[in-house]
């Protein structure tokens, strides 16, 4: 069915946009927006995915995703950030324009790498799995490029993200148990970090981890 | 049902000191804990022994030699390590380094480790592996940073970013596994290992490539593998002694044992060669690395969770060997290593405690101080460095031998890293235990019992090992190395 593949494919790409404005966002509540919007295309991409295939697991798949990346986690990072008081933060990055000239490369190298994967798959949305892994990698470059703590996790919950995607694109998703599971670590990954955040900031003053890691060994 | 009490009762013991881990029985309970499980785990073993592997609830659960004695071996440590908690953890909250609050998150999470632990090694689901892996890391990021000093929350920090990046590669490698075999086996089943293994050799070898790379990274994080070992000295240095030695003891055994599984399958019915030579290069870089690393360190835990990192790269290099005097070899040196590295660090812990820092230049005299922890830290040291009667000796022995006749080119390689490391721990453990000090002997001797206990052990393990032991081992190395 050539309709649902161009949706997924629209869906896909929007992904890749949304990871792209990630790794460009300097101010970390419109990172915290830009990743409940990632969850929202995923959780579409997944529901699409379902329709066209008639497999019913997806749809549950897609709410769990849906609740857990549009509601539930953001909420959480957003209280964390406004009881941090760093919702206006601006973060020095250095140099967009390489960044992005950087992740170009990776979406090609990724894109490259997936063709084999891509083609013994029997999937409706194959063709997307080079996608999911681009925006993995460019998680990876963000978690890499990223100086404050929080930001870095939600590198980390991108990175997250990509790798739903791409259990989609080749095999329409994990067993529903694993799926509760991964989402299970998530949740309680999140709440360890907010935790951790205030310790760190009791320490340090600073969720800058250069100040962190600038110590004598 | 036994299998199902071993990891029930840590899950029980979390939840239980969820709520009281802050009282003073605490402690004590927490050794009952662990004490239930270890039973559990000996009669589940007894079981296994006699009426062969085990498969239960819808086959979601998984028992044979090879994970069994990694079972045994995991009850046996927490339990000892519970034991030498109470001494150590008591001493620590007199010197006003523990509230009440860090106490309940200790005991709580100590036990939820555990489970974790031996949820991984029981599952027949590579999903659930998965998701206990990533459940270790979360229940141990707290108790690194249980001191709330800057150089632990540092260490904490560093051990939940590379270890969750790590894992998160780790699961792109088991989705990739279960692409390649779901095609096989339909969806249910594809995330079974007793039914992957059954079809290796019909995974497609270039997913099972793909995916193999990205699980030995992945769960190569946690086994402290280098280029990946970063988080390792850090989180062993800064946390509190009793969750180094189990971090040693056990975390990096189960992520190996991960490993191990998805090895089995990567090598198919042919016994393909490359996972196991990529095995072989990241064992061979670990223990080069790891033991030139050694010589710069000052900080006494830093130096022996080094050792872990070379110690673990030997085993890594064994199993990538493959063979059976190699798996052999290997699944021995896990065990031998298990117990003489926790008795190592139960021992530099209560030195470090006493002498207030961790500082080996700072350290001296510590025989003169306390001969009995004197004894035991360099009758430990000596053991981890493979003199002869040690169990080490056995198995670092054995990999030589294996690697003579399989891979003559590695042997070199292996020397030069075993003797640097030799002279790098021997010379300061040496500086550590002797010399003088102007110190008083310590009035109240700290527990030695678990140190002595698994160095007695390992000395045993070193001039015999039991009939049953070598059949177990024997089978256990059949399926892990073809």
């Amino acid at each position: 069915m050539p309709s649902f593949t161009s949706v997924i494919n629209l869906f896909a790409a929007l992904f890749l946009l949304v990871a792209f404005a990630m790794l460009s966002q300097r101010r970390l509540a419109n990172l915290i927006n830009l990743y409940a919007w990632q969850g929202a295309i995923l959780s579409l991409g997944i529901a699409t995915t379902a329709y066209g295939t008639g497999n019913t697991h997806l749809y549950a798949s897609a709410a769990l995703n849906g609740i857990l990346k549009i509601l539930v986690v953001p909420i959480l990072l957003r209280r964390l950030v406004r009881r941090l008081d760093v919702q206006w933060d601006r973060e020095s990055l250095v140099r967009i324009p390489t960044t992005m000239l950087i992740g170009l490369a990776l979406v090609i190298f990724a894109f490259n790498a997936s063709l084999p994967i891509a083609g013994l798959a029997h999937t409706v949305n194959h063709e997307t799995v080079g996608i999911a892994l681009a925006s993995v990698l460019l998680s990876l470059l963000m978690m890499i490029l990223r100086t404050t703590a929080l930001s870095q996790v939600i590198g980390f919950l991108a990175l997250e993200n990509g790798l739903i995607f791409a259990a989609t694109s080749v095999t329409y998703g994990m067993p529903m148990v694993i799926e509760f599971g991964i989402a299970l670590d998530v949740i309680v990954g999140v709440f360890i970090l907010g935790v951790f955040f205030f310790h760190i900031r009791e320490q340090f003053d600073s969720l800058d981890l250069n100040r962190i890691e600038g110590r004598e060994d | 049902m036994m299998l199902l009490l071993i990891v029930i009762i840590p899950l029980l013991g979390a939840g239980f000191f969820g709520v009281f881990g802050h009282r003073q029985w605490a402690f004590s309970a927490n050794i009952a804990f662990s004490a239930g499980t270890f039973l559990a785990a000996c009669a589940m073993t007894v079981r296994v022994l006699h009426g062969g592997p085990i498969l239960a609830f819808h086959q979601q659960f998984f028992i044979d030699p090879l994970n069994v004695f990694l079972v045994d071996l995991t009850a046996f440590v927490a339990l000892t390590t519970s034991v030498f908690s109470r001494a150590y953890m008591r001493i620590e909250g007199h010197t006003g380094r523990l509230n009440p609050a860090r106490l309940r998150v200790y005991h709580a999470m100590y036990q939820l480790f555990i489970f974790t632990m031996l949820l991984a090694l029981t599952t027949n689901n590579i999903g659930v592996l998965w998701i206990a892996m990533e459940g270790a890391t979360l229940s141990t990021a707290l108790l690194v940073s249980l001191y709330r000093t800057p150089a632990s929350l540092e260490a904490a920090w560093k051990y939940f970013i590379l270890c969750g990046v790590g894992i998160a590669l780790a699961l792109f490698g088991t989705i990739m596994v279960y692409f390649a075999a779901h095609g096989v086996l339909g969806a249910y089943r594809a995330l079974l290992w007793t039914h992957l293994d059954g079809v290796k050799d019909r995974l497609d070898p270039a997913i099972m490539t793909i995916a193999f790379v990205f699980l030995i990274v992945g769960y190569g994080t946690k086994v402290g593998l280098v280029p990946m070992h970063n988080w390792l000295p850090d989180a062993h240095a800064e946390g509190p002694t009793p969750i180094s030695a189990v971090l040693s003891g056990l975390l990096l055994n189960v992520a190996l044992y991960a490993i191990v599984r998805f090895k089995v399958l990567a090598s198919g019915d042919t016994g393909a060669h490359w996972p196991g030579a990529l095995m072989m290069g990241f064992g061979l870089a670990s223990v080069l690395v790891a033991a030139f690393s050694l010589a710069r360190q000052r900080d006494v835990k830093r130096l022996f969770s080094y050792s872990s990192i070379e110690h673990m790269g030997l085993a890594t290099f064994a199993f990538g060997m493959g063979g059976p005097l190699a798996t052999f070899a290997a699944l021995l040196h896990m065990t031998v290593h298990s117990l003489t590295k926790s008795s190592v660090f139960f021992t530099s812990g209560h030195v470090a405690q006493k002498a207030g820092t961790q500082d080996m230049d700072r350290i001296t005299g510590v025989m003169d101080r306390n001969p009995a922890m004197g004894w035991t830290l360099m009758l430990g040291s000596l053991a981890i460095l493979g003199i002869p009667p040690f169990g080490i000796f056995a198995s670092e022995f054995l990999i030589l031998t294996a690697a003579l006749r399989q891979d003559p080119w590695s042997v070199p390689f292996l020397i030069l890293g075993l003797g640097v490391a030799f002279a790098a721990i021997f010379r300061k453990t040496q500086a550590m235990v002797f010399g003088a000090t102007e110190i008083p002997r310590a009035p109240s001797p700290p527990s030695v019992f678990p140190s002595v206990l698994h160095l007695a052990l390992v000395f045993g393990l070193g001039l015999y090992i039991p009939h049953a032991l070598a059949v177990w081992y024997t089978e256990a190395a059949r399926l892990a190395g073809p």
